[in-house]
């Protein structure tokens, strides 16, 4: 039974490889990436029901012992945000059927988005530091390739800066790895959370724990770590664009949540204070970007900043409220990122350009893509039924609880300033003088819309729904409150 | 010896970062394998240097040296192979269809008002 716990790593992976055997065959490319993406949610949706219903799934691979072997750990956070990656790894591809162009994906663009799928889901259940190390570039090698993928001027320009930025940060985390080795003489996360709780307040643990802020914190853009973004997230097409948005800094945000809370968690003056500040940065840094563009495609580059510092702050604020809505917000923001992703791209085909001065007047030819980015935008600032709200809500609680309540101040404000960037797009894009005529429009957006819909429609039952979501979203923030349950669920008797 | 290493290893971290903040595209490229050299050059360090016999088994030695770092290195420096190579051919690429060889010519993209 526990090795079902591998294949949400297996299927995605297993999917590349075959798709690797028939790349000239773009139909049955299409089908083979659709038929394994069902597979994959199908897979995820049977585990988190069978860890609600039986508590955290361990799988020791290849037989050994925990601290011995490599164990991947589903507990609720992992497998609700593998469940969520399967979630919108499907729309995506779908998405990719009728905009990606048959010539990228006739040279294993398919296979590249499994291998990241792949890769994800590996960081997500793997409860060993080095192999999270591996998981990351296994999917940030897949994300190199599809960054430059099709090989165009402006991509080339900033896939460059992409590869550099992270090999340094890959560097960064083998010193971690290695100053975290010499001080514990361990790699196992559980065994690392004893073993860090024996050392007690050593200084060096404190050093170690702000390495790895600064390796998670380059792969999540945290201030001053996310220079890289804005150009490396806007020039690659739009379904790259928006699996990237979706799933790359939630990786990094997702490690910051896991090595915060059952490895360094013995002295949390001085790490938590660092992540409070710099999470109230990121919220100040990502609203600015966000208000000060005219370019629809950066306009949402930076709210992805900006929603890096609102689960960071839930994080930092380390009680079970702030937990909870971290990681109810950190679920949709996953949906929403890739549904308005999605929407964009759709409008830049219709308008033919990103500048928000060349569109408007889109509700005239697509009404349906129009309220859909109401909806949407509506829900990325947390109006109440929709999905954002909840999130948005239990983070404030939270950091209320703390007593940190500048910075709650400061995420009212972003989150006000979010809405006001999202709904300038609609006025101005969506709404006024029609600019073109239905005829002059650069192409139909009639195949983009059924992912569309999808992803808005599970964004609005994460708030319709949220009283169903919930029992999973508690027993996630549980085991990130009370590591002691991760950790015997690992180690068991023979710690 | 690992006092030794240690400041070898940071030597190479030095050489490495002064690299990749230069201009050329080559230069960045050479300080990010020397600075991957460094990483895995600290990882054998950090892990203790005492004598031992090499982990072969067979060898019924009394103390063999730690072999899981050895794994960890050899993880990691195919890793950084994979990467090197594939950042080598980017930059060819890059240099071939932009005509930089430098990266001021890499700023500015068509999404920049």
């Amino acid at each position: 039974m526990s090795n079902w716990l591998i294949l949400p790593v297996l299927v995605p992976l297993i999917a590349g490889i075959v798709a690797l055997f028939f790349p000239k065959h773009v139909t049955a490319q299409r089908t083979w990436a659709f038929i394994t993406s069902l597979i994959l949610i199908g897979v995820n949706i049977f585990l988190l029901t069978y860890i609600l219903s039986n508590g955290i799934m361990t799988l020791e691979l290849g037989g050994w012992e925990a601290p011995f072997g490599i164990v991947l750990v589903g507990d609720s956070l992992a497998v609700l945000l593998t469940t969520t990656t399967a979630l919108v790894a499907l729309p995506i591809i779908y998405f990719s059927f009728s905009t990606i162009g048959v010539e990228r994906e006739k040279y294993y663009y398919y296979a590249f988005f499994q291998f990241l799928i792949s890769g994800v889901s590996g960081a997500f259940l793997t409860g060993d530091i080095f192999n999270l190390f591996v998981c990351f570039e296994v999917l940030l090698l897949a994300s190199y390739a599809l960054i430059g993928h099709g090989g165009t001027k402006t991509q080339l320009k900033e896939s460059f800066n992409y590869v550099i930025v992270n090999v340094v940060s890959s560097a960064f985390f083998v010193i971690g790895v290695a100053y975290l080795y010499a001080v514990t003489g361990t790699l196992n996360m559980a065994q690392l959370s004893e073993r860090v709780g024996e050392a007690g307040s050593e200084p060096i643990i404190t050093v170690i724990a702000i390495l790895f802020l600064i390796v998670f914190g380059l792969k999540g853009a945290l201030f001053p770590l996310y220079f890289w973004l804005p150009g490396s997230y806007s020039v690659p097409p739009t379904a790259i664009g928006a699996i990237f948005a979706a799933l790359l800094t939630k990786v990094g945000i997702y490690s910051i949540f896991r090595t915060y809370s059952v490895i360094f968690n013995e002295d949390t003056a001085i790490t938590h204070t660092i992540l409070l500040v710099l999470s109230a940065v990121t919220m100040i840094i990502g609203v600015i970007g966000a208000i000060a563009y005219r370019d629809v495609k950066l306009i949402l580059v930076y709210n992805v900043i900006v929603a890096v510092g609102f689960i960071l702050f839930g994080v930092a604020s380390l009680n079970s409220d702030a937990f909870v809505g971290a990681i109810y917000y950190l679920l949709h923001d996953i949906v929403i990122k890739a549904a308005l992703f999605l929407i964009i791209g759709a409008l830049i085909t219709a308008a033919g350009t990103s500048k928000l001065s060349g569109m408007g007047g889109m509700i005239k030819h697509h009404p349906l893509l129009t309220w859909m980015f109401f909806i949407a935008a509506l829900a990325l600032a947390g109006v109440p039924p929709l999905g954002g709200f909840p999130g948005k809500l239990m983070l404030v609680v939270g950091g209320a609880e703390a007593g940190h309540y500048i910075v709650v101040a400061v995420m009212m404000v972003a989150s006000l300033l979010v809405l006001y960037s999202v709904i300038r797009i609609f006025l101005q894009g969506f709404l006024g003088e029609p600019m073109l005529t239905h005829a002059e429009q650069h192409g139909s957006i009639k195949a983009q819309m059924p992912p569309i819909v999808f992803l808005v429609a599970l964004s609005a039952f994460m708030g319709f729904g949220a009283e169903i979501m919930y029992p999973f979203v508690e027993s996630a923030a549980e085991t990130l409150v009370n590591p002691r349950a991760y950790v015997e669920a690992v180690l068991g008797g023979n710690s | 010896m690992e006092i030794i290493m240690s400041i070898l290893a940071g030597f190479l971290f030095t050489v490495g970062l002064y690299l990749i903040l230069t201009k050329n595209l080559i230069r960045i490229i050479i300080g990010s394998s020397v600075l991957s050299h460094g990483a895995h050059l600290l990882l054998l360090t950090m892990a203790g240097l005492k004598t031992g016999a090499p982990p072969l088994l067979g060898l019924e030695a009394d103390t063999y040296v730690d072999p899981l770092p050895q794994a960890l290195i050899l993880t990691a420096i195919v890793i950084s192979f994979g990467v090197t190579s594939f950042i080598l051919v980017l930059g060819y690429r890059t240099y071939k269809v932009t005509g930089a060889a430098e990266t001021d010519q890499l700023r500015g993209t068509d999404t920049d008002e």
